[in-house]
């Protein structure tokens, strides 16, 4: 492999990564401080960019649709934490994926009947459909770079939000004890809907980055969801940090596999994951790597 | 009309022949099994065929051979794993008259080992799989769609024709993928041309940002590939997007626009692919059944329905002959092997291998329309390989 062609897939690999990081965020966010093992996340992926491919058609714009579509986001995580998360936290594992998974049939039964089964494109924005030169003859669309870019701020962003503020102070807290934040007087019930509904908005946020690239079709969230587990598994579980890194390893151990080894790319991330998990139990920056 | 004797003894006789529970209380309805995909990647394609059955039945006034149609209907989620268990709820547990389906070729394949030792009359409705009328073909099994071979094999000279000799392959890995670049390869080494690699991408995959840059490192003529559905929606877009397009151009079986071409918008435009249909077809059996999709379904019309709609008026004729006996199983066998079809794709008829011997058109995607450049090969026959019919 030549040298710019190493680049060039150096640059698939790390967008891939990012993209599969702020899925991966929320994911690890809800399973780490909420307990719950949510398969519906992939299903809010879904949902994310249907909304981007049905608001964008309805107001023309692409950025209006991603302004309405997070806050339906949101408002959507609300809403089914209440009606059904809740319920769960007291419960074991079992019981969380039963539900959850009964969610995702949900969510693919309400998206067949409201927007069909066909596949559809979503168009870039106008000021983001330019190409850069990627090598020789490979070019590379803005709209990718900006994604990249949003999952870096985005994640930056998160950093600075668990880290520097009092929300996060307390999502910190009730991850590692939760009845003692609880009786110091904090409103965990609250705490718990709020960040459900964060990690609910950025697996729609990362469907809706996604849709352009991606195209919009049934059941797209299901792969996305299998990689996103391995990335929370590789980075610790309930480690944002820890996700960041796992989800950049498997971006780049996809890409690579991909170009090195084509007969066993589609083994290569679970390939990662098993020798992590040899080397770190727990992953990279789990619970227990962090001595807590 | 006068009736002689010897006609009405005639009658007597033969009627005498035919199974009794068909005169038990009025014909029983007709149970039709579909075995189709109607969750995840390839739902869509399910829904044109079923839909496309219903109207070809209730435009025969919902009757075929005087029998009244009954659907029974299994999502069989394009999952080989599943397909066994599901092919028996059709048969043992249904009781269906007739097997309709699959979609999906591995589907088709764990479907044939069960129906080979089953009477059930079965129609293949879109799988390509090579073997299903080939290697694995029998006397009760049809297809009404295509054979990978004969989507692929005609696509090789279009390429050599324009003087590409060297190509890249990419592909889907499942038996779709693989028979349909095994019938390219065979045309493409015929004329003298060179595979320069081939990329097999793990089914259902559509991450092919790391696949195109390679492809950009090895610059070929040309890409053949073989997408279908959402992958083939993003595998254009990808490919244009990586602004390989006007550099290497990129040619697939029609199933790389088939059902997505508004998916792909512009980068679509320019891309020549073969099949045995385009939506654009000037005959009149076309320009109707499109006009009536659209108006039951309020959606375009497809390949994919075109081999429902087939499907079912291929049945009619046949079950007409025997009149609606599907008990007669040579008759109707006998019958099915003389249909001749005037379908939307043109006329076609079946194979000794019970595949359709049609016309592979070459098209061109202009102005998000699929136009038809002409034919690529005439009366395609697929080769068969292994196919040894038991009577």
């Amino acid at each position: 492999m030549s040298l710019s062609l190493f680049l060039v897939q150096l640059v698939n690999g790390v967008e891939y990564g990012l993209l599969l990081f702020l899925v991966a965020s929320g994911l690890t966010l809800v399973f780490g401080v909420l307990g719950v093992l949510n398969f519906a996340h992939g299903s809010f992926y879904m949902l994310g960019a249907y909304l981007a491919w049905w608001l964008s058609a309805r107001t023309g714009s692409l950025l209006l649709g991603v302004l309405i579509g997070v806050p339906a986001m949101v408002l959507i995580g609300l809403v089914v934490e209440r009606l059904a998360i809740a319920r769960l936290y007291s419960r074991d594992h079992l019981s969380q994926v039963l539900l959850t998974y009964g969610l995702v049939l949900l969510f693919n039964e309400l998206q067949s009947v409201l927007w069909g089964n066909d596949v559809h494109g979503v168009n870039t924005p106008a000021a983001l459909s330019w190409t850069m030169r990627l090598g020789e003859t490979q070019t590379w669309p803005a709209w990718r770079a900006f994604t990249s870019f949003a999952c870096i701020c985005i994640a930056i962003a998160m950093r600075q939000v668990v880290l520097k503020t009092r929300f996060g102070m307390r999502v910190r807290a009730g991850a590692s004890n939760a009845e003692m934040v609880e009786a110091l007087g904090i409103d965990v019930r609250r705490l718990f809907s709020t960040l459900f509904a964060a990690g609910t908005a950025l697996a729609g946020l990362a469907g809706m980055l996604a849709a352009p690239l991606t195209t919009v079709y049934p059941g797209m969230g299901e792969n996305v969801l299998i990689l996103s587990f391995v990335v929370v598994v590789i980075g610790g579980i309930g480690s944002i940090k820890g996700a960041f890194f796992g989800a950049l390893l498997v971006g780049l151990a996809d890409t690579f596999g991909k170009v090195l080894l084509p007969g066993f790319a589609s083994a290569m991330v679970y390939a990662v994951m098993a020798a992590i998990l040899l080397w770190r139990p727990r992953g990279l920056l789990g619970a227990a790597a962090e001595g807590r | 009309m006068t009736l002689s004797r010897r006609a009405l003894l005639g009658a007597a006789a033969c009627s005498s022949l035919l199974p009794r529970r068909l005169f038990a209380a009025g014909p029983a309805k007709l149970r039709i099994g579909l075995l189709l995909p109607y969750s995840g990647t390839y739902a869509a394609l399910g829904h044109n065929i079923t839909d496309a059955m219903k109207l070809a039945a209730t435009e025969h006034g919902g009757k075929l051979g005087g029998r009244e149609v009954e659907w029974v209907a299994v999502d069989d989620e394009s999952d080989p794993a599943k397909a066994p268990a599901n092919v028996n709820k059709l048969i043992a547990g249904e009781k269906v008259d007739i097997l309709t389906g699959p979609v999906h070729s591995g589907v088709a394949m764990a479907m044939m080992q069960i129906v080979r030792q089953e009477e059930v009359l079965t129609i293949v409705t879109n799988a390509g799989a090579q073997a299903v009328t080939g290697a694995l073909c029998a006397p009760h099994v049809f297809r009404t769609s295509f054979s990978n071979w004969q989507t692929s094999y005609p696509c090789a000279d279009v390429l050599l024709k324009a003087g590409q000799k060297k190509a890249v392959l990419m592909f889907w890995n499942y038996s779709f993928g693989q028979e349909s670049m095994a019938a390219f390869k065979e045309g493409y080494a015929k004329g003298g041309g060179t595979i320069v690699k081939e990329i097999a991408v793990p089914f259902p995959s559509t991450e092919f940002q790391a696949n195109l840059s390679e492809i950009a490192s090895l610059k070929p003529d040309a890409v053949f590939v073989f997408f279908a559905g959402a992958g083939a929606a993003k595998f254009v877009k990808d490919y244009a997007a990586a602004g390989l397009k006007e550099k290497v151009p990129l040619y697939g079986s029609g199933f790389l626009t088939e059902g997505v071409l508004g998916a792909q918008g512009a980068a679509a435009e320019g891309i020549k692919t073969t099949l045995h249909y385009a939506d654009g077809l000037d005959n009149a059996a076309n320009k109707k059944f499109r006009a009536a999709f659209k108006k039951t379904t309020g959606r375009d019309a497809d390949v994919y329905a075109v081999a429902g709609y087939d499907t079912v008026n291929v049945l009619a004729q046949a079950l007409q002959k025997v009149k609606g006996d599907t008990g007669a199983r040579k008759e109707l066998i006998a019958a099915l092997e003389s249909t001749r079809i005037d379908s939307p794709r043109g006329p076609f008829r079946f194979s000794k291998a019970h595949n359709p011997i049609q016309d592979i058109y070459l098209r061109q995607v202009k102005g998000g329309q699929e136009a038809v450049l002409g034919v690529a090969m005439k009366d395609a026959e697929d080769p068969a390989a292994g196919c040894k019919m038991e009577k």
